[in-house]
């Protein structure tokens, strides 16, 4: 009881959600709905889960792409969904996020749809999905992270500027403010998305391999950031693909080859015997990886 | 130079002018949305249905010709999605088949039109190449409220635009009505087209929507700006060449507009602020020199 009473304070603050859905994200009374369905769909029975994911099936044309996809995602935690080139992660993310198709399925978000509480969620596109070459500067696009609050047909006003300076601060970026964003480098463009997507001050973060092709410092930056977001009792999910770093950076694993392989806290999850049924082939790169 | 004109040719030279800048304008949207090709496709496609219209009308009218124009051209737009999207034809291609086929049926359509009694006297002609000699008052009224609602449309959502053209993902996900854009976008590029094809012409409309973007480009890195420019580029060209093309009788305005438009691209490509050539120039030789000059005090 305790526990679903600090959800629910966490709940109340959020902007925009109808009074309705929250008593539905918490249940009153014993377990909720949601924990009991993750219970029987097996695999992780997080306490809180803010996320819930029901034989979800997709396809590109007439090739699938995902099939029965069932998980869990408890608050708090800070998953790596990881698996081969051509699993299907991000189609994964962009099912989840209405933004692909699905053939089968559920998405449940704190309990009810994704439609409902699309303010309680932030989403992070790699990096390539837009073009640098855009007239905009570093500031700019981090403030588009906030037209969602600043609300449809309305001018941001200083107070936004000031918000979206705050996370690029945080970022280390707040001198590249007035920087054109095709002069940054690849690590600073990948900071100001994350900037975006910090402003949206969201619930639950999709990001989509925030860490590909970034130097180490810019890494380091950004990993700092979603420990800080999960200590504040968000929910970050990564793409993430350095398999040497998955032990140090996530408490939690997805492997993932367009359906779960497996999923779980990383120390349990993150074995050899997973890691070859989600990769297939040899095993001699593994010992690398899994000592 | 411009109170020695008839008033008929003041009306015309204002129109050219409001043209200018609103397709200035849309073509930055497209620009960005790497669809010029697409304002080369819809325009080719409007000719069939300026055609029809005429037809219906049994007589010219404008607005009747002007609604088979987005007709027409709405349709090229729905056949090019719809065969790039139920084929293997990437959607470039579709593009080309889609222009090359409605340009064809259009001059097909008109050749007939033409033997028909009273046919040859209906102008139908100068919407190939444009002649914005034609038209009256009535089609500047016409044009003034086109550019005034193009401009309200993109200064009213003018952050939305920048969104859904820079992150379309990011963009829905944060709630932005996708398939509302779309059609907005669409909706502004076929009422800039249909009515700017009177006095440009179907061939070159597109050049309208091109050249002012992309000279604007050399200027600015400012969203804003950019669009602020292309208007001024289009706006400029649509009345120069209207200008020249009043010295002579029976003149195409459209090839002039044109022209004109190219004259501004080549001065922006050499001294555009941004990504002028000169300017880039210039600025590696005083980087060079500073160097040099550096190593050499270095080296002392």
């Amino acid at each position: 009881m305790k526990t679903e009473l600090t959800l629910q304070t966490e709940e109340s603050k959020t902007t925009g959600v109808p009074e309705g859905d929250e008593t539905n994200a918490g249940g009153s009374s014993g377990p909720s709905e949601e924990t009991r369905q993750a219970r029987r769909i097996g695999g992780p029975d997080p306490a809180e889960p803010v996320l819930v994911v029901r034989d979800l099936s997709a396809a590109y044309r007439k090739n699938p792409v995902l099939a029965d996809v069932n998980f869990a995602v408890g608050r708090g935690t800070l998953t790596c969904i990881v698996g081969p080139n051509g699993a299907g992660k991000s189609t994964l993310l962009k099912v989840m996020l209405d933004l692909h198709p699905r053939l089968t399925g559920t998405g449940s978000f704190f309990g009810t749809t994704y439609q409902k509480v699309k303010s309680r969620v932030g989403y992070m596109p790699q990096r390539g999905t837009v073009d640098w070459d855009f007239p905009a500067d570093a500031l700019d696009v981090v403030m588009m992270g906030l037209y969602g609050q600043i609300g449809w047909l309305r001018w941001p006003r200083r107070k936004h500027r000031e918000l979206a300076l705050a996370a690029m601060e945080k970022m280390g970026i707040e001198h590249l403010a007035k920087r054109q964003i095709s002069q940054l480098s690849g690590g600073q463009q990948q900071r100001v998305f994350l900037a975006r997507a910090l402003v949206q001050d969201a619930d639950l973060y999709f990001l989509d391999e925030p860490l590909a092709g970034v130097d180490a410092a810019t890494e380091w930056a950004i990993m700092e950031t979603l420990r800080a977001l999960k200590n504040r009792g968000k929910t970050v999910l990564v793409v993430h693909h350095d398999l040497h770093t998955v032990r140090d950076y996530f408490d939690h694993v997805l492997l993932f080859n367009r359906t779960v392989i497996a999923h779980g806290p990383t120390e349990e999850t993150f074995t050899r015997d997973h890691l070859a049924r989600t990769y297939g082939g040899t095993l001699r790169w593994l010992e690398a990886v899994v000592p | 130079m411009i109170f020695a004109l008839s008033p008929n040719a003041q009306w015309v030279l204002l129109s050219t002018l409001i043209l200018g800048a609103a397709s200035g304008i849309v073509g930055c949207l497209a620009y960005w949305k790497r669809h010029s090709l697409l304002s080369d496709a819809l325009s080719h496609a409007a000719l069939p249905g300026v055609v029809v219209g005429f037809v219906l009308a049994g007589a010219k009218n404008v607005p009747l010709m002007i609604a088979g124009a987005a007709a027409s051209a709405l349709l090229g737009a729905w056949l090019v999605v719809g065969i790039r999207d139920h084929s293997r034809v990437k959607e470039d291609t579709a593009m080309g088949i889609v222009l090359s086929v409605f340009f064809g049926l259009g001059i097909m359509l008109l050749t007939i039109v033409n033997r028909l009694p009273g046919g040859n006297q209906a102008g139908l002609d100068s919407f190939i190449f444009g002649q914005a000699a034609s038209m009256v008052r009535k089609d500047v009224y016409t044009m003034a409220g086109l550019a005034l609602t193009v401009l309200i449309v993109t200064i009213v959502s003018f952050k939305e635009w920048k969104l859904w053209l820079f992150d379309p993902l990011f963009a829905r996900g944060l709630g932005l009505p996708g398939r509302l854009m779309d059609a907005a976008y669409l909706a502004v590029v076929v009422l800039v087209i249909v009515i700017g094809i009177q006095a440009v012409g179907v061939i070159l409309m597109a050049a309208l929507f091109i050249i002012p973007a992309v000279s604007a480009r050399y200027w600015t890195h400012s969203f804003g700006a950019m669009i602020a420019l292309s208007a001024l580029f289009g706006g400029a060209a649509g009345a120069s060449g209207t200008l020249v093309s009043t010295m002579g009788e029976g003149w195409p305005t459209g090839p002039f507009i044109v022209i004109a438009a190219a004259v501004l691209f080549l001065a922006s490509l050499a001294f555009g602020w941004r990504k002028g050539v000169l300017v880039g120039a210039l600025q590696r030789y005083i980087r060079k020199r500073r160097m040099r000059r550096r190593t050499f005090h270095g080296a002392s």
